[in-house]
């Protein structure tokens, strides 16, 4: 299966390890990976500030990255819902349409790709550490990611799941609500660092990277360097290390 | 009601410093959404209901004009009369006059967010008539010269000691923290209001088309004494509020309760028709209708049509992560929450309301919860939209976003921008690998520090990986700045 890797922008440039950790799982579920280099963004801080422009360009250019592949896969549920509105940007043009409706019909956020569409099951490895899964809000609302990353998380040995109070909340990241807005962008991060930390996890882990620079943001300036913020993605790479020690 | 919508973020800076306010903001906090989701637990198949109820809702907006007029003609039929509204200063007038004619003096109220708009207790007072607000929380904030915080929990922003100092200077009772005392001090000073008054005015959650009736629901009893007991009732609420029949209605009805509250059915729920019957014991022997528009008309057709689908539940605010940060009165006019963040500048004007579309994550809380599927993210899309191509935008903003996009659709120099800035960022982090603060995002930075990018950039890393590997790298349609230079020398 040949898979295209959208890496995501903030992935690119913040922490490319979540890139290299997708990479690592996808082609250990199978695939064959390829990351086309001109990829940029999927146009949603343009869009979602009001910029239409931005998500009709960055949806042609997207098709034109990606339209050969047999599936697309982000770790980002949230590149992957702006992805999937692209056809409703294009009502003017039905032949464009139905070219990204068959295009978006094929593009997965990592951990569903991973857990219901992926050519063999990943089987994870072994971890020792405790995490609390933050669901983030297009990831959650528009996809339903909510089962996979915990699946696969509890997969993984070693690794205990705590859920925490009110995951589904926002973090209060919202692209550029979370500068526009930022007292009250840090006000919803820190309560959501109030949850996770009441679990006492040593992790805590989500499938956007928006939401977790937030996090830790917020974590870091309350005074806790200890606690980590990891992508799901990371953390399932990390245990691919380690193969499971059979049970005695 | 006074406009503070301008001065939002002023406002937001205000209610987050206010520890009252976020004490009893955490302590309510998620209520009402935990007893929806309970409530929920009991009905079959509750998304079915959302679809009936958007549908009901959709297709009354298709026709109002239809539905609008009919519920005139068969309102008059029995007896009550009907006036139409365009601004709420008319509004107010209209009342003013039907008060003026019947010789009122004391009039009392039940909850009306529409009156909220048209700001009539003033309107009354100013004209030497004595308002009373009888919904218990409405009577609060009276007490409190406040507006309301919240649509159907309109003091939901005040703790039990907080009403309790305002009873004491008030009443001049003894303070209590025990609620059903309260309450019925609160109803000990109602009841004569109640009996006394010569016009009860309300609200009306539905105007039924076909039977020309006005339906209230409410919790308290007060809306029956308001609507029945005085000689003369008027009724003031949207143009959008019509429904075709009492079918739709009971279909509205499984809806609204639930999602609003958690409760399977309110306390009462009032269908108001025409005037006193003769010989009856109860009921007004003047019966009005005032429909307003107050900018409600000027979305219908438009792309902020969907919002008129509104049944004022309040479901969207009880589930916003920011509402229930900042609480209602920080949205600065009478609709807080997601719903007031697109009525606010849909009924004032965009110019007066600039921040309250942005003063969302687009979390979508709200919209997986409305009752009639109001898409309100996109809604609020819209408006960032208008603000954008109006040129109501910074225009720092403005540019930025053009800068960015440009750079997004030229890979070459955005792969150079991207290289170039993460540098940058990597050699301002400290040895911590933090920063701390940045120029032009303090708006980040002042309540939490940016994690560094980790190294080069993903596709910086990944060609000299495939490189090593002697992987065969995809062309690239667009070349980087420097291949550029390069082959320009050739």
């Amino acid at each position: 299966m040949r898979i295209g890797l959208f890496v995501t922008c903030l992935v690119d440039a913040m922490r490319p390890s979540i890139g290299f950790a997708s990479v690592s799982l996808l082609e250990a579920a199978g695939c064959e990976v390829t990351i086309p280099d001109t990829q940029t963004c999927c146009g949603q801080p343009g869009f979602n500030s009001g910029d239409r422009p931005s998500g009709i360009q960055l949806g042609l250019a997207f098709l034109r990255d990606f339209e050969g592949f047999d599936a697309i896969v982000a770790p980002s549920g949230s590149c992957i819902g702006m992805i999937h509105d692209y056809p409703t940007l294009f009502k003017d043009d039905l032949a464009l349409q139905a070219r990204l409706n068959v295009l978006t019909a094929k593009c997965y956020e990592l951990t569903d790709f991973l857990v219901n569409h992926a050519p063999k099951p990943l089987s994870p490895g072994r971890l020792s550490m405790t995490v609390s899964y933050h669901d983030s809000c297009t990831g959650l609302r528009q996809l339903e990611i909510k089962s996979q990353p915990r699946f696969l998380l509890q997969q993984t040995q070693g690794v205990e799941l705590r859920e925490m109070k009110d995951a589904e909340i926002c973090c209060g990241f919202g692209g550029s609500f979370s500068i526009k807005l930022g007292d009250i962008a840090t006000q919803m991060a820190d309560k959501k660092c109030a949850h996770a930390l009441e679990t006492g996890c040593d992790a805590i882990v989500g499938g956007d990277l928006g939401c977790l620079l937030n996090i830790e943001g917020r974590l870091r300036r309350r005074g806790d360097p200890h606690t980590q913020v990891k992508h799901v993605a990371e953390l399932l790479a990390e245990s691919l290390v380690n193969p499971q020690l059979e049970k005695s | 009601m006074k406009i503070r919508s301008e001065q939002f973020k002023g406002n937001v800076r205000k209610q987050l410093a206010d520890e009252a306010l976020q004490s009893n903001l955490s302590r309510f906090g998620g209520g009402f959404a935990d007893r929806r989701r309970d409530a929920l637990v009991k009905v079959d198949d509750f998304e079915a209901l959302r679809d009936r109820g958007a549908s009901i809702r959709a297709e009354v907006l298709e026709n109002l004009d239809y539905w609008l007029l009919k519920f005139e003609a068969e309102a008059q039929r029995r007896g009550t009369q009907v006036h139409w509204a365009e601004t709420g200063a008319e509004a107010n007038q209209i009342l003013l006059n039907i008060a003026r004619n019947a010789g009122v003096q004391r009039v009392v109220k039940s909850k009306s967010m529409v009156s909220e708009e048209s700001g009539l207790n003033e309107v009354l007072t100013e004209a030497g008539m004595t308002v009373t607000e009888t919904d218990l929380g409405e009577y609060i904030l009276q007490l409190a010269n406040e507006p309301p915080s919240h649509i159907i929990a309109p003091a939901i922003h005040k703790s039990r000691d907080e009403v309790s100092a305002l009873f004491e200077k008030h009443h001049g009772t003894p303070r209590t923290d025990d609620i059903p005392s309260l309450c019925e001090e609160a109803r000990g000073q109602l009841r004569p209001h109640f009996l006394a008054a010569d016009m009860g005015v309300s609200g009306g959650n539905f105007l039924i088309a076909e039977t020309g009736s006005v339906t209230i629901v409410t919790n308290e009893g007060n809306g029956r004494m308001v609507t029945t007991l005085p000689r003369v009732h008027v009724a003031m609420t949207g143009i959008e509020k019509v429904l075709p029949t009492l079918e739709d209605l009971s279909a509205i009805l499984r809806l609204l309760p639930r999602s609003a509250t958690g409760q399977d059915i309110t306390n009462y729920v009032s269908i108001l028709t025409g005037v006193r019957d003769e010989g009856a014991m109860d009921g007004p022997q003047e019966n009005h209708v005032i429909l307003v528009d107050n900018g409600r008309s000027r979305l219908l057709g438009g792309d902020l049509h969907d919002a008129l689908r509104c049944i004022r539940c309040g479901a969207c605010m009880n589930h916003c992560p920011v509402y229930q940060n900042i609480g209602g009165h920080a949205y600065g006019w009478v609709y807080p929450g997601p719903i007031g963040a697109i009525l606010t500048p849909a009924f004032l004007g965009l110019e007066k309301a600039l921040d309250l579309p942005q003063a969302s994550t687009l979390c979508a809380a709200c919209e997986v919860v409305c009752p009639v599927r109001i898409p309100l993210p996109d809604l609020m899309r819209v408006l960032r939209e208008k603000e954008l191509t109006q040129g109501l935008r910074p225009w720092h903003e403005r540019l930025s976003i053009r800068l960015w996009r440009w750079l997004a659709l030229h890979p070459g120099w955005y792969a150079f921008a991207a290289r170039w800035g993460t540098r940058l960022l990597r050699g301002m982090a400290g040895s911590d690998r933090l920063l701390h603060t940045l120029p032009g995002l303090d708006g980040w930075t002042e309540g939490r520090d940016m994690p560094a990018p980790q190294g080069e950039t993903f596709r910086d890393q990944w060609r000299k990986k495939q490189a090593a590997e002697r992987k065969i790298i995809p062309i690239r349609l667009d070349p980087s700045p420097s291949e550029k230079k390069a082959g320009l020398k050739k």
